[in-house]
């Protein structure tokens, strides 16, 4: 897969179009890894430049600043911006809801200002802009239900786009019992991905799973990497596993057409 | 002597403003406690939040039921009150129905204060069912034992109380009963009363009166010890709410400060401050009491109005974890209200080793969010619980080092690669020859 990072663009003396923002889940989680690489898959199809920094990236910080470490989220903003900006990065597009509201919301006081965009939005602009189409090919007439991502959601209002696209595919979209400004969060959020639930009768993801599974539809869509992994997990505990997939929207649209 | 119900009058008046008053005075004190926040710009936006919130309850209706019916006893709480500056007239001057000169206005004006306080009364009675008889469940949950329980029905019984004093003040006002307009609902009361002697209607409409306008001096005084504050403070609490995105949370100053001085090669840490700067003590990070909150935490505790829409939306306390956004609130309010009241024990607050975290919230509340903001998005009246929440495990961790084992990890591997998990950041390109 050809991957261009910043450090060759640059020594080409070339600025790409966007930078991608490939996150921590992205570059190192298993499931995740396939979502960042259908979005590759996507942009490539679109002719989107697009570069990535390898290993100039670092966690945005997002994890360690809701867990109340601020001193580490801003150590690592700080690194982050450094490069960016040493990059001139103007553009930035990621997979990961986390990491998009991180940067859009909180790096610019710390002097990392970028148009930020999450990949639901990018690839719907490039719906728009004709330089990307979508087809239905093999989830033609599926039911779909959408997982809104509370970082996506609530916290920046973003509903529609990965909804939009969704619809492209010629499918079925139907909505769960709580959704959008409603929705019920996967139990991943503030860095509760990286310990053990407290005590309580239930995780969270499974009863998020199930009001998925009350849908009666053949894939939860996800629109980002934690929540595919809490709703991947819920759909395990509840054995529904050949009934239910769990998709990233960039999946979703990359598959239809294999590519 | 005609002059002394009048005089009696002016005193219970101007008793109940004195004590209002000083509730008013005090609340502001206790508002104060807090750190500054700067909320002042963006005016246009902040009415238009104002208006649409406070005063069009867009939140309400959410819940169509509850919020139809929360209008209406909204509405009628507001327009009734023109009634109030009638009876406030009189009582004061001695006059009767000072505003009756306006003839067939005055009829239209008390018709639908009468229709209203009849609504009133029902969506009254429907919430009372509600809380007592259905009992939903996001009234039963643990923190809403004992007072905040009994609050809530106390109100609901004062309403009733003071509709039903208002229509039988007008159904037994012969003079007003005769008038033959404006008595739409009193004037189907009013044969409950046929037969008896004048008199005795008189005093039955003098009582109901001056109980009804007692009652409301009363419910103006309760406000400041009920969940009822809310009827006031939505206003400016809707007003001030955070504007900002709800994924945004603050960046601390006093770690940007620290950082930078960190990652600037030509800082050196051990230079002696500047001019100035010596005395200084190094700022506390995070939240472990109500000081430490800023004002607008503080006025959002005050206008809780403990409906628990917040908990019933959260997805810890959905799947029975201990944390509740509604309990958090209620308890900074309590912790508040005891730092308030130690001032005025005291003069000035004196250390009574009692703090809003652990003697209120404890770790695992604190631990159990997840941050999804559902909570400040139900919220009818713009109170952010997760900023509190977050505040305080600012401080577990930035003052404590207390967080649970497993985030421990999670942020010494982002400290030492870059990442939540133990992989190296050399290989972070690895996904895509995999
Ligand atoms: S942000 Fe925290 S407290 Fe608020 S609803 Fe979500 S999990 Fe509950
Ligand atoms: S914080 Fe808001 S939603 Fe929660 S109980 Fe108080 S008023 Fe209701």
């Amino acid at each position: 897969m050809k991957v261009p990072t910043m450090a060759e663009m640059m020594a080409e003396g070339k600025q790409p179009e966007v930078l991608f923002w490939v996150g921590c889940a992205g570059s190192f989680d298993d499931r995740a890894k396939k979502i960042t690489k259908a979005l590759v898959k996507l942009l490539d199809k679109a002719n989107v430049e697009f570069a990535v920094l390898g290993t100039e990236e670092s966690c945005t910080g997002d994890p360690a600043k809701r867990a109340g470490n601020e001193f580490l989220f801003q150590m690592q903003a700080v690194t982050n911006i450094e490069v960016l900006n040493a990059y001139e990065i103007k553009k930035i597009v990621t997979a990961c809801p986390h990491c998009f509201n991180t940067l859009k919301n909180e790096y610019p006081s710390l002097g990392g200002s970028y148009e930020v965009m999450h990949h639901t939005q990018f690839l719907k602009s490039l719906l728009e802009e004709g330089r990307l189409s979508i087809e239905g090919g093999k989830f033609k007439g599926k039911r779909i239900t959408y997982h809104d991502p509370c970082y996506l959601g609530r916290a920046n209002g973003i509903y529609e786009a990965p909804r939009d696209l969704i619809r492209k595919l010629d499918v079925e979209l139907v909505e769960m019992r709580k959704c959008k400004k409603a929705g019920l969060c996967c139990g991943a959020g503030g860095a509760q991905m990286f310990k053990e639930p407290e005590k309580g009768d239930k995780d969270v993801n499974v009863e998020r799973t199930e009001q998925a599974l009350e849908t009666r539809a053949d894939i939860i869509a996800a629109g980002c990497p934690f929540c595919n992994t809490m709703m991947t997990d819920g759909v395990k505990s509840k054995e529904k596993e050949s009934e239910i997939a769990v998709m990233d929207v960039a999946e979703l649209i990359a598959n239809a057409e294999d590519l | 002597m005609a002059v002394i119900p009048n005089i009696i009058f002016a005193v219970i008046l101007f008793a109940a403003i004195f004590f209002f008053v000083r509730n008013v005075r005090k609340l502001i004190r206790n508002i104060r406690i807090g750190k500054d926040v700067d909320r002042s710009d963006n005016k246009p936006e902040r009415f238009r939040k104002m208006a649409r919130i406070a005063l069009g309850q867009q939140k309400m209706v959410v819940r169509p039921v509850a919020g139809i019916l929360h209008i209406i006893v909204y509405l009628g709480f507001i327009i009734i009150n023109i009634e109030v500056l009638e009876i406030i007239i009189d009582g004061l001057f001695g006059t009767h129905r000072i505003f009756s000169f306006l003839g067939g206005f005055y009829a239209v004006l008390i018709g639908s204060f009468e229709v209203l306080a009849l609504l009133v009364l029902v969506s009254v009675i429907v919430f009372w069912v509600r809380r007592n008889i259905i009992r939903l469940q996001r009234f039963r949950k643990p923190e809403m034992k004992g007072w905040p329980k009994n609050d809530g029905n106390f109100i609901l019984y004062f309403e009733m109380i003071l509709m039903v004093l208002f229509l039988v003040m007008n159904a037994t006002d012969v003079s007003f009963q005769q008038m033959q307009a404006g008595n739409v609902v009193s004037g189907l009361i009013a044969p409950l009363f046929e037969g008896l002697p004048g008199s005795t209607l008189h005093i039955i409409e003098r009582s109901a009166w001056w109980l009804h306008i007692v009652g409301i001096l009363v419910f103006l005084n309760y406000l400041y010890y009920s969940k009822h504050l809310h009827i006031l403070l939505a206003f400016p609490n809707t007003y001030f709410a955070n504007l900002n995105p709800k994924g945004r949370m603050d960046n601390l100053e006093a770690v940007t400060k620290e950082v930078k001085l960190m990652m600037d090669p030509n800082a050196d840490p051990f230079a002696a401050p500047a001019e100035g700067e010596e005395s200084a003590p190094p700022e506390k990070f995070g939240v472990s009491d109500v000081a430490d909150l800023n004002w607008v935490q503080l006025l959002n505790a005050y206008t809780c109005t403990e409906c628990g829409r917040c908990t019933s939306e959260c997805p810890a306390s959905q799947t029975g974890k201990k944390l509740s956004p509604r309990k958090i609130m209620m308890d900074t309010r309590d912790r508040l209200e005891e730092v308030g009241k130690n001032i005025d024990n005291n003069g000035t607050f004196v250390e009574d080793n009692k703090s809003l975290l652990d003697n209120y919230i404890t770790r695992e509340e604190l631990w159990a969010c997840t941050s999804c903001n559902a909570c400040v998005e139900a919220c009818p009246v713009s109170i952010d619980p997760l900023s509190i929440i977050l505040d305080m495990r600012r401080y577990l961790v930035m003052e404590q080092s207390a967080a649970p084992a497993e985030l421990n990890n999670m942020m010494t591997n982002i400290e030492n690669n870059g990442a939540p998990w133990p992989y190296n950041q050399m290989d972070r390109l690895n996904w895509k020859n995999e």
